[in-house]
């Protein structure tokens, strides 16, 4: 299942109860909305987690900070977990300095390590 | 004695003078050291050069005051100004001589100007010499702001140099922190931290304070952004080397580290990560 | 782009807040600015554009690359004919960041640049003014 609006197009993969939303370009705020939209109800139908693996994002506004927030907060809910991993250097240090910290973001450094916490290993 | 600008016949001959003569100007300008040395392809290069900030100064002294600094035809030169002062700092000329090379350029013009016709009235002399001044004076300008940032590039480079990332295991990459920490290094520290992370393809990174004489406020609000942008790329970060007056001074000043780690020594710090990396150190026999 | 040019581009859309992060962007590399400046002028201006969108009704964006003796900077420019901002100093606190705030995107952005102004009456219209610095884009002869 893809989510589809306007410029971006974002694969999402399922691997067994995992969702992983690989974003490879930038997204705008329509785009953003449509993934968080159907991670969301996807989580719903029965994930027990999502990775959003985003290497290829050199760009993440409070806009895009505040949907994986909220995607994160969603899946919790849904007891489930939500990880970013892949964030660039340029990025983090940007955040950093707008004063967006995004605490209860659970992160990891790479795809594969975001796999691993689901695994029984223990979380951040 | 009267400004000779006001009066106007000293520059406006003086701008005669170079119009007329700025070929002549030029030849032999192009052999004195400021163009040669700069100029070092061919001689014709540097006649062209000559000629074209004749213009320049016929220009000013035709049209604008013979001690503006920052007449518009200077601003259109000043690339070109400045390539020449590059050229002559990288050769190792200093501020003294370049100014001194641009000094002599006086002479050549004096000795044009003073066989014209009205040339050896006193107060063209004095208008060229009032030009050719303010040409040093902007030359000097450039060069001061050449160097200004030649040092703050050397500031950059020594910022970078003190500031190694160290891989202490796999996986693990530390930062010992030495002298104060001002915006600047906060930047340089958390570029080059996060981009080992990257390279070294690490998950757990040590920021260690040993060396940092003094924390307060505005030094924890860096070294807890430093941490925040490490566990947002995915990595945990530790903060080492805390001695016993600055855990004081950070539970006084009530700066919150929230959940980031911490550990008295760097060796303290490795132990966790080495933990944290199931990798168990064992004491051989032999 | 060249010096002295300004770039002007209209913010009606989502698709041309980004496009306003491509033209940012751009200019940025072509200005010599280092990865983390441009990530941040750019950043900046994604959330300016959207502020000129989402709060102004739409307006415009203009960008400028300027040069003096201090180096090189990036200055943006955003214009809108919306409501205006009541309270400039709540607009730019720190209440944003929780998503509590009025979420205007501002005191984000703020942070982002050297230079941050704005002019703002109610009901009278918004022009956000941001300039970024690089310390790193070197001066070249033209």
């Amino acid at each position: 299942m893809t989510a589809d609006a306007g410029a971006g197009r974002v694969s999402v993969l399922r691997m067994g109860e995992i969702l992983i939303a690989a974003i490879q370009q930038e997204l705008t705020d329509e785009s953003a909305l449509a993934l968080q939209s159907d991670l969301t109800e996807m989580a719903a139908a029965g994930a027990r987690g999502v990775v959003i693996e985003i290497s290829g994002v050199e760009i993440v506004d409070s806009f895009l900070a505040r949907v994986l927030s909220e995607i994160a907060a969603a899946t919790n809910m849904l007891a489930g977990r939500t990880v970013v991993a892949g964030m660039r250097p340029s990025v983090a240090i940007t955040l950093v300095e707008m004063g967006l910290s995004l605490r209860g973001l659970e992160t990891a450094r790479s795809l594969e390590d975001a796999m691993a916490l689901f695994q029984g290993q223990a979380g951040r | 004695m009267t400004s000779v600008d006001s009066d106007g016949s000293g520059a406006a001959t003086v701008a005669q003078v170079l119009e007329t003569r700025g070929e002549q100007v030029a030849q032999q300008w192009a052999d004195l050291p400021l163009f040669r040395n700069v100029y070092t392809t061919g001689r014709d290069a540097a006649v062209a050069a000559a000629h074209r900030l004749v213009q320049v100064l016929a220009e000013v002294a035709r049209h604008e005051r013979l001690d503006d600094t920052s007449a518009p035809g200077f601003e259109r030169v000043r690339p070109h100004l400045a390539q020449m002062v590059t050229g002559r700092t990288r050769s190792g000329a200093t501020l003294q001589q370049i100014t001194a090379e641009v000094a002599d350029l006086k002479r050549p013009v004096l000795e044009i100007v003073a066989r014209e016709p009205g040339g050896a009235d006193g107060a063209v002399p004095l208008a060229t010499v009032e030009l050719m001044g303010t040409l040093r004076v902007v030359v000097m300008e450039i060069a001061l702001s050449e160097g200004a940032e030649i040092i703050d590039r050397q500031r950059q480079q020594l910022l970078e140099l003190s500031t190694p990332v160290i891989k202490l295991w796999d996986r693990v990459v530390a930062v010992p922190l030495i002298g104060t920490l001002d915006s600047a290094r906060t930047q340089v520290v958390m570029e080059t931290l996060l981009q080992a992370i990257v390279d070294q393809n690490a998950d757990m990174a040590i920021l260690d304070i040993t060396g940092v004489p003094m924390v307060d406020t505005v030094v924890a609000q860096y070294l807890l952004k430093t941490a925040m942008a490490v566990r947002l790329m995915g990595a945990e970060c530790v903060i080492s080397g805390i001695r016993p007056q600055i855990a004081q001074t950070i539970v006084q000043l009530g700066i919150d580290l929230g959940d980031i780690s911490t550990r008295a020594t760097l060796a303290d710090a490795l132990g966790w990560a080495l933990e944290k990396a199931g990798v168990s150190v064992v004491v051989g026999q032999g | 782009m060249s010096l002295d040019e300004v770039t002007r581009l209209e913010i009606g859309s989502d698709v041309q807040i980004a496009g306003a992060r491509q033209a940012v962007r751009e200019a940025a590399v072509a200005a010599g600015f280092s990865l983390v400046e441009q990530t941040k002028i750019v950043t900046a201006a994604s959330e300016l554009a959207r502020n000129t969108l989402v709060h102004g009704g739409g307006g415009h964006m203009e960008l400028a690359v300027v040069e003096n003796s201090g180096g090189r900077a990036i200055r943006l420019t955003f214009t809108d004919d919306g409501p205006g901002i009541p309270d400039v100093d709540a607009a730019l606190s720190d209440g944003y960041s929780t998503g509590n705030g009025l979420g205007l995107g501002l005191g984000g952005a703020r942070r982002l640049v050297q230079e941050f102004t704005i002019d703002s009456r109610p009901g009278g219209g918004t022009t956000v003014t941001a300039v970024a610095w690089s310390r790193t884009a070197q001066r070249v002869p033209r």
